[in-house]
């Protein structure tokens, strides 16, 4: 049975499976989009659109690649064009039932050969490929956002996971001109193993006195070089998206400093989300931020 | 505003020559004092009261042990400082600038005019151990370690992730490689001390690190 693949399922277009999609299919690779919403896929056309579109404006790009990568991007709301695929990402909403459910009627539409891949980046591999029926070709492929600009893939193998449907799925990562990185199947992976708790600190600091948000900002981005500083980090991913990663990793580790602390609760009560609300540990207007 | 400079020992903060060296005053309304013993220097300063301000070099100690404290009510003309630097790594460009609940506004003012004024950024934070960046890095340094023998990944991957995923210039492992493991130790161990946290405990390889270079 032939390894290689040619044709890439991505299940679910929200941002990320719509990102994952370009990855595949500017690195020359067939790409079917499957979405249950019809809206989804005209979304995620348009995203792709307006990204090949900036990408030729700022050079990056050959105007004459993108009818190429177009031509390459299908998306259906039928699940039976699944069946074509020789590998199919999922990227449906972080709930373990959800995902047993897309992935139960996969197996049933896609033939025995096909490797099934989640984007999850907090539920256990081993535990999502329990409900594929073939956890033996089922890999983790965590992408980062947007994972059209990101080349690091966190790649797991569940526990049933065989090597050689591993290696296929690894060098598939690199063919799409991705970084994969190989973690144990692990809550959080790496990056949002150390990326919670490090926020959590952060507010920690705000929530003790210890220091305004943007002075601990701006010690870390001139003593630690990181390019934003995790209190704006925060304002920009949300509080409430950031309650809800951080949750799911103290549920499954119980490790303190993944718990979140009592003022995100706070914040998010008095609607201080972060830049989608206007306020968050910043005040912000239009594109402009306040309180640095 | 200008100041001058007392050298009281070696400074961590400003080991090597610096426009901030190069910018002091003979005489100034501004005292700096420099070095490992510029808490018992400050004791010797004839007159604490006048004067702009008086910046106190700190190593890991609060900057209540040499400014006094009183119920949450304390400050004064007197701020501590100290420019972050991991292990044996040259200084960074952040000057952690520490106040007290009631420090004179105009002093902190005047220390951080000085210091930007010489190129350096500065964070103000409380009088806290650790004060804002050990207390954030070494709980994440120690987790990198210890999942690092716990075999999550390889110190490669370790590394590549948060570099290419979060876009820091570094990675942990090789951080730690290059500044120092048992500094790490070291600093780690007075978080420790100081707040009873296991997050702070240094990690295995860490005191590995330490004890190898006791051993010589």
């Amino acid at each position: 049975m032939s390894a290689r693949i040619r044709t890439v399922g991505v299940a679910g277009c929200g941002t990320m499976g719509a990102g994952i999609a370009i990855v595949a299919a500017r690195a020359g690779f067939r790409t079917l989009i499957y979405d249950s919403r019809d809206d989804a896929i005209v979304r995620a056309r348009k995203q792709t659109e307006g990204f090949l579109a900036k990408s030729v404006e700022r050079g990056k790009l050959a105007q004459a690649a993108v009818a190429d990568i177009l031509s390459n991007l299908q998306g259906s709301t039928d699940i039976g064009t699944m069946a074509d695929c020789d590998i199919v990402i999922e990227a449906v909403f972080e709930d373990l039932v959800v995902k047993h459910g897309l992935f139960s009627r996969l197996n049933e539409v896609c033939p025995p050969h096909t490797i099934f891949a989640s984007n999850t980046s907090t539920l256990s591999i081993t535990e999502i490929a329990a409900g594929s029926q073939r956890d033996d070709r089922f890999v983790g492929m965590h992408f980062c956002l947007p994972a059209q600009l990101m080349k690091l893939v966190e790649m797991s193998p569940g526990i049933k996971t065989s090597d050689a449907i591993f290696q296929t799925a690894w060098g598939f990562c690199k063919a799409m001109g991705q970084v994969p990185v190989k973690t144990l199947d692990s809550p959080g992976f790496i990056l949002n193993y150390f990326l919670v708790p490090f926020n959590n600190d952060a507010i920690r600091l705000v929530e003790a006195g210890v220091a305004a948000p943007a002075e601990i900002d701006r010690a870390v981005k001139s003593g630690l070089g990181y390019p934003m500083g995790p209190l704006e980090l925060l304002d920009l991913v949300g509080l409430d998206t950031h309650l809800l990663v951080a949750e799911a990793l103290y549920a499954a580790t119980h490790e303190p400093r993944a718990a979140v602390p009592a003022l995100v609760k706070r914040m998010i009560a008095a609607g201080h989300l972060g830049r989608k609300t206007g306020q968050g540990f910043y005040a912000y207007q239009g594109n402009a931020m306040f309180g640095g | 505003m200008k100041y001058q400079i007392i050298r009281a020992g070696e400074s961590r903060s400003f080991p090597q020559p610096h426009p901030f060296i190069d910018q002091a005053s003979e005489r100034a309304e501004i005292v700096v004092i420099l070095g490992a013993h510029a808490g018992d220097a400050l004791q010797k300063l004839p007159d604490r009261k006048t004067g702009a301000a008086i910046l106190v070099e700190l190593g890991m100690e609060n900057l209540g042990v040499h400014a006094g404290e009183r119920r949450a009510e304390e400050g004064s003309n007197v701020l501590g400082f100290a420019r972050f630097r991991l292990g044996t790594a040259d200084p960074t460009n952040l000057v952690e600038l520490v106040r007290q609940p009631r420090t004179d506004e105009a002093a902190l003012s005047a220390a951080r005019g000085i210091f930007e004024a010489a190129g350096l950024q500065v964070a103000v934070c409380g009088d806290f151990t650790g004060r804002i960046l050990d207390r954030l890095v070494r709980p994440y340094y120690n987790a990198a370690l210890r999942r690092l023998d716990e075999g999550l990944a390889s110190a490669d991957d370790l590394d590549a992730t948060l570099r290419l995923g979060l876009g820091y210039p570094e990675g942990p492992i090789q951080l730690l490689e290059r500044t120092g493991l048992a500094h790490h130790c070291e600093i780690a161990e007075a978080l420790f001390e100081a707040y009873g946290d296991a997050a702070y405990a240094p990690a295995r390889r860490a005191r590995v690190a330490r004890s190898s270079r006791k051993r010589g």
